[in-house]
């Protein structure tokens, strides 16, 4: 048995990297910086690499199921005998898993950003935030509790809020950096409370008895509490509350199409591939009380991500940013994870959905990293984020065009390419569980195939577009990472996830079903030739089409207004009808009460201060004759005469 | 004890001492006047010490110490008050009480 | 010679240098001195406490002394302290030797400021290490007048009125305070207690009848209240601190405020816990309307002190919530969020501070884009606020967290309730200072005059850096914070839990 000591490395090396970067970041060579970042990363991802090696293919296994795995733990916080906060390491196949995902993302992000961010003043603060954000999410997914997932929750979340800020003299990044931290905020305040109840009924924070299947956590908290539900419902619901907020699921996803004003790597790290799974992971994480204590929460996991799947797929056919369609698209496929975790049982042949989920999360990171990655190569070649100004690349950018059409074969779900297989077993999942769902999410995988292909003849083939300068393919340490991530965005769809990834640790069986797998196939194509038909070449049919469709369009187009209505609910209802009042009440009220008794003792005391009038003999006067009459009454009171 | 002269007597005497050292105090506008009132209220006082002490404590003496103390702390306190009273005099050129009222309010 | 005595020697023998120093330099450097040994000592406190402690001591109070002062009414020069104490202490001692160093060029009347200052430092000192209510009272007295000077004279804005307000403000609690504190003696006469006290320790083995608690409960509370800024006598809060100079801020709302909260927990909870148990829920009703009142009050403000005052409240009312929630976790995060409160308001205010001493206003319209010009403040500025909202690594996390924890593990409905409406402040905190970082950091440069603003100096650089260490090495390991003041706590919570039902 090996003891996986050295995984605590992994995050360390990213914490030290992370103050190291920040605190000597300006003092030495601008590009030392990212090459020391870059460094530490890669000796994370040999880490990480060779955890999963040896997790997976030699000493995961007991008795045929993978175990969960605490080779690290101390104590950080106590709060009471039974309630404390560990910082350790938890290796169960979902948290190595994500280690991969995340190593490999970040490093590709950090050669990458070597290159695009070169010409950067924030050079050194972008690698310490980068080696921050890295360090954080790490944290986040070996967590062996769940008070430990908050505190690297929010990390994360400060981390995106720091780097969204990166162009910080930018009003629109400082508000988008703004509006992602508070709508994260708010939802992580139902986490919070979430984890507060959930404590209180289990008596613990720690994963491994949350979610032991046999374990007595399960079973509590059942009696109907509120409205109907149960307890531990209400806690799993506010658990998921967070989740939704940060992997952006309707009605807290506004926060991650503004967040596109980060810089693109950013974007591809954390805006795409690791940071807003995070809400999935939770839920991955906690899936046994979801799946055996609270089915209500999981069904409400699956109809949210449903139906956010599918409002997004509708707004991503109408933008024109490139990043934007893209975050859309990202928001929509999170939404597929989320579906394929609320139809999933537990264990068994149930427990497709599960494992469907995380093998869509890993190969969306690798696709949706090269798609942002090649959208940042793109926006670097011809300084625009619109792709009504883009056209006819393909001739000035080979790599990135071959690269970005792998990356959206794969996510329209193309065989051979990853993202089919984890459709397809999703759509599985999904048509056996509940056909409703299903049909929606077979109407989202034509709306992806649809709005992918439409933004990538636009930008590749589509008119010839006269640029001022003419667009250059990036240099080769930004072309690389391309490479590498679309040859995995090709070829991970033939890893046996069943094998590996699933609820319960025991393998489970991926039936090929036809009846799923060639409709999906059919569905997909008949989106990309209509993409295609449209906008292969220059033609007037979008905006005829667009207009026929009229008010509908324009509602789509300006995303369901919920940005509008957020807006109104903070700035007009909380700016204005709460905080307004209560600054104007505390000044004119609470204080002008206090004021009030000053100037009521001042009033008194000018009205009775010409008793002190300066004639000594007055004083005298009141004097002597007060002490007479204080005798009189000392001497009647005594009863002395 | 002073054959025939009650105690009553002295306290009559500085009772009158006393009060005539009020009207004083009360009626003049002089302050040197007003000051001389204020050594008749003290002398009234002694009087008061001094006859207690004889008729009540015969065979203590801290009547007639404080009785000293009295005269002692009157000089000082006449050579304060003339002090202050010229240095007003000085100021406002009269010496007549109701025009030192600076200090009111 | 008792260590703790030299609390109150060290600051005298500081005055006295400072008396007789004749440049302005030998008087600065006389402050820091004097106040750096404070620290330091302040600092060693813990590790002798610690010490003692391992060694098996298992007193209430450790190093504790007592002189006769009154000996007719047993009035008593009596000092010990123990965790909770001792961790103020540190908090003080860091608070003051910063303060000092952010004063660095005060130019008029130095001497006087600096004196004022340090008796100032004192009174806390002398408070917390007190066990006799009478000398509390006294340094309560001491800590309190001095800042009526230092506000009046070395203020800006409208600094009488502000000094006046805040004077007669705690004045008026200090006079609730002393009644409910004679209340206490006079009835210390029962069974197992033949002499009047004062003596905290004494009247901690007293059981006092509940018709008395009733009584003067409520007196203490609002008395110490006042202090630790409860609603609605918090208004002293925010006229104050924009009047009071940097140093006065820094130590009102890092250090004064806390004295609020210490005595809540020492005197008002400790001595009377049936009425506390009895009557907390109004003060609950209370707390909970400061905290959330004051950070929706954050939000609108546009002068930076005013923000941090009004934050000061919300965070403040945190405290004595976590105080009546009467349970041992939040109570613990009580004295962390104290701890935490203090060493990031004095934070707060001294970078308030040196950018109002180079940008000559307050006002976040009229600022902007500071993060190009004046980095390193802007960092620290951006530190300040991660600890303000509860970024977990910083101080204020875990405070928060204990008392999140602590006030749910209340089964009865009310208080689960109050616990979420306070948590909802996290998410309004983060509105108000995202709301300032992005208005006074980030963005264009507003004001052409700033692009020739220079970034912090030696002196500067060095307070800010300590208040940093400080709140993040409380932030990373938390844990020996976190026993020393719990292990403190139980005989607090024994009190008060004897009658509770869990």
């Amino acid at each position: 048995m090996e003891s996986f000591g050295y995984t605590v490395l992994i995050p360390v090396i990213l914490f030290f990297s992370f103050i190291f970067i920040g605190l000597a970041g300006g003092k030495m060579n601008k590009y030392l910086s990212g090459i020391i970042g870059t460094v530490s990363l890669l000796t994370v991802t040999v880490l990480s690499y060779y955890t999963a090696y040896s997790y997976f293919f030699v000493y995961g296994k007991a008795g045929g199921v993978y175990q969960k795995i605490i080779p690290f733990q101390t104590e950080w916080l106590r709060f009471s005998e039974k309630l404390y906060i560990e910082m350790g390491v938890l290796l169960d196949p979902i948290s190595v898993m994500m280690l991969v995902v995340i190593s490999t993302v970040s490093l590709m992000v950090h050669i990458y950003s070597i290159g695009y961010m070169k010409e950067d003043m924030g050079y050194e603060r972008f690698f310490s935030f980068l080696s921050l954000f890295t360090f954080s999410m790490t944290g986040l997914v070996i967590a062996t509790n769940i008070f430990q997932t908050y505190v690297f929750w929010e990390l994360v979340g400060v981390s995106s809020y720091l780097l969204i800020g990166h162009y910080y003299d930018r009003p629109s990044a400082v508000a988008a950096s703004k509006k992602a931290f508070i709508v994260t905020r708010f939802a992580d305040l139902g986490f919070l409370i979430g984890i507060l109840i959930l404590s209180n009924i289990t008596g613990t924070f720690d994963f491994k008895i949350l979610t032991d299947p046999d374990g007595s956590a399960i079973t509590q908290g059942s009696s109907v509490a509120f409205m109907g539900l149960s307890v531990m419902t209400w806690a799993l619901i506010l658990v998921f509350m967070g989740c939704a907020g940060k992997s952006a699921m309707f009605p807290l996803h506004i926060w991650l199409p503004d967040a596109m004003e980060g810089p693109t790597p950013v974007s591809a790290l954390i805006h795409a591939a690791t940071m807003v799974v995070a809400g999935v992971y939770l839920v991955a994480r906690l899936f046994p009380l979801y799946a055996l204590s609270a089915p209500v929460a999981l069904h409400l996991v699956g109809y949210v991500g449903a139906f956010t799947s599918l409002f997004a797929a509708a707004i991503a056919c109408t933008q024109t940013d490139i990043k934007r369609i893209l975050a859309f698209s990202t928001i929509s496929q999170i939404g597929f994870m989320m579906l394929g975790l609320g139809v999933s049982g537990y264990g068994g042949e149930n427990g497709l959905g599960f494992m469907a989920s995380m093998f869509h999360l890993f190969n969306h990171a690798m696709f949706k990293a090269l798609l942002f990655l090649c959208a940042g190569s793109i926006i670097h070649a011809v300084h625009n984020n619109d792709m009504n100004f883009t056209g006819g690349l393909r001739k000035f950018m080979p790599v990135t065009h071959i690269t970005f059409l792998i990356a959206c074969l794969a996510i329209a779900g193309i065989p051979p390419f990853s993202g089919f297989f984890s459709k397809d077993e999703i759509l599985v999942a999904a048509f056996e569980h509940d056909k409703f769902l299903s049909v929606v999410m077979f109407a989202v995988a034509g709306l992806t195939a649809f709005y992918m292909f439409r933004l990538y003849f636009t930008v590749f083939w589509n008119k010839d577009t006269q640029y001022q300068k003419t667009p250059h393919e990036s240099p080769k340490v930004m072309a690389y990472p391309l490479m590498f991530l679309a040859a995995a965005s090709a070829l991970t769809g033939f890893i046996p996830f069943g094998n590996y990834v699933t609820a319960d640790g025991s393998a489970v069986e991926t039936p090929f079903h036809w009846n799923v797998a060639v409709p999906a196939v059919a569905v997909s194509f008949a989106g990309i030739l209509l993409a295609m038909k449209l906008y292969k070449k220059e033609s007037d049919m979008p905006a005829k089409i667009s207009s026929s469709l009229g008010e509908l369009y324009k509602i789509v187009y300006k995303k369901f207004y919920i940005d509008e209505i957020y807006i109104f609910v903070t700035k007009n209802i909380i700016f204005k009808y709460i905080s307004v009042p209560v600054a104007w009440f505390d000044r004119k009220v609470v204080d002008n009460t206090m004021n009030g008794i000053a100037a009521l003792t001042n009033f008194v005391s000018v009205k009775i201060k010409s008793f002190q009038s300066g004639q000594l003999q007055q004083y005298a006067y009141v004097m002597v004759s007060g002490m007479i009459v204080l005798i009189l009454i000392a001497l009647y009171f005594m009863k002395t005469f | 004890m002073i054959e025939g002269i009650g105690l009553e007597y002295f306290l009559i005497l500085s009772t009158i001492v006393f009060f005539t050292g009020i009207y004083g105090f009360l009626t003049r506008k002089n302050l040197i006047t007003i000051l001389m009132s204020t050594e008749l209220i003290l002398n009234a006082v002694n009087i008061n010490f001094v006859a207690f002490n004889k008729y009540l404590y015969p065979e203590k003496l801290e009547g007639q110490f404080f009785a000293l103390f009295v005269i002692a702390i009157a000089a000082t306190e006449v050579a304060v008050a003339i002090a202050i009273i010229i240095s007003l005099y000085r100021r406002l050129k009269t010496i007549d009480v109701e025009k030192a009222n600076e200090m009111k309010y | 010679m008792n260590i703790l005595t030299l609390f109150l020697i060290v600051p005298v023998l500081t005055v006295i240098a400072i008396l007789i120093s004749r440049t302005k330099e030998q008087i600065r450097v006389s402050a820091a001195v004097g106040m750096g040994i404070q620290l330091i000592q302040s600092i060693y406190l813990i590790f002798a406490y610690l010490a003692e402690r391992s060694r098996g001591n298992i007193d209430v109070m450790l190093f504790t002394k007592t002189w006769k002062w009154f000996e007719s009414m047993n009035i008593q020069f009596s000092i010990g302290v123990d965790g909770i104490s001792v961790s103020l202490i540190a908090l003080t001692g860091i608070v003051i030797f910063t303060g000092v160093l952010t004063s660095w060029h005060v130019d008029y009347l130095t001497k006087e400021f600096f004196i004022s200052l340090i008796v100032l430092s004192t009174g806390v000192f002398g408070f917390f290490i007190s066990l006799d209510l009478f000398t509390m009272f006294l340094f309560f007295e001491l800590a309190v007048i001095p800042m009526y000077l230092l506000i009046g004279i070395w203020g800006s804005g409208p600094k009488e009125y502000a000094a006046m307000k805040l004077t007669l403000m705690l004045m008026g609690a200090s006079a609730l305070l002393l009644v409910g504190i004679l209340g206490l003696y006079v009835n210390s006469v029962q069974t197992g207690n033949p002499e009047f006290t004062f003596n905290i320790v004494d009247l901690s083995r007293i059981d006092l009848p509940i018709e008395v608690q009733r009584v003067f409960f409520p007196m203490v509370f609002v008395g110490f209240g006042v202090l630790g800024a409860l609603f609605p006598f918090h208004t002293w809060s925010p006229d104050g601190h924009s009047s009071a100079p940097t140093a006065v801020s820094m130590l009102h709302a890092g250090v004064l405020m806390k004295m609020g909260g210490y005595g809540c927990l020492r005197v008002a909870m400790y001595l009377m816990p049936d009425a506390a148990n009895e009557m907390g829920w109004i003060f609950i009703i209370l707390t909970t309307i400061s905290v959330v009142y004051g950070a929706f009050g954050a939000i609108v403000q546009k002068d930076l002190k005013y923000i941090n005052a009004y934050s000061s409240v919300s965070h403040c009312g945190l405290v004595l919530f976590a105080i009546l929630m009467s349970d041992k976790i939040s109570s613990n995060g009580a004295v962390l969020q104290m701890i935490s409160h203090g060493l990031m308001t004095a934070l707060f205010f001294a970078l308030i501070g040196m950018i109002y001493e180079r940008t000559h206003t307050r006002d976040i319209r009229f600022m902007g884009g500071l993060m190009k010009v004046l980095p390193f403040l802007a960092v620290c500025y951006m530190i300040a606020g991660f600890a303000s909202l509860g970024l977990p690594g910083l101080s204020g996390f875990i405070a928060e967290m204990n008392i999140f924890v602590g006030a749910f593990q209340h089964s009865e409905t009310f208080y689960r309730v109050a616990t979420v409406i306070v948590c909802s402040s996290i998410v309004i905190t983060a509105v108000y200072i995202l709301r300032v970082v992005a208005a006074l950091l980030l963005g264009p440069i507003k004001n052409e005059e700033f692009n020739f603003l220079k970034d912090a100096v030696w002196f500067e650089k060095a307070s800010t850096v300590i208040l940093i260490i400080a709140i993040a090495g409380m932030g990373l390991a938390p844990l020996w914070l976190s026993e020393l003041i719990s292990e403190s706590l139980n005989p607090i919570i024994q009190k008060l839990s004897l009658l509770n039902i869990y």
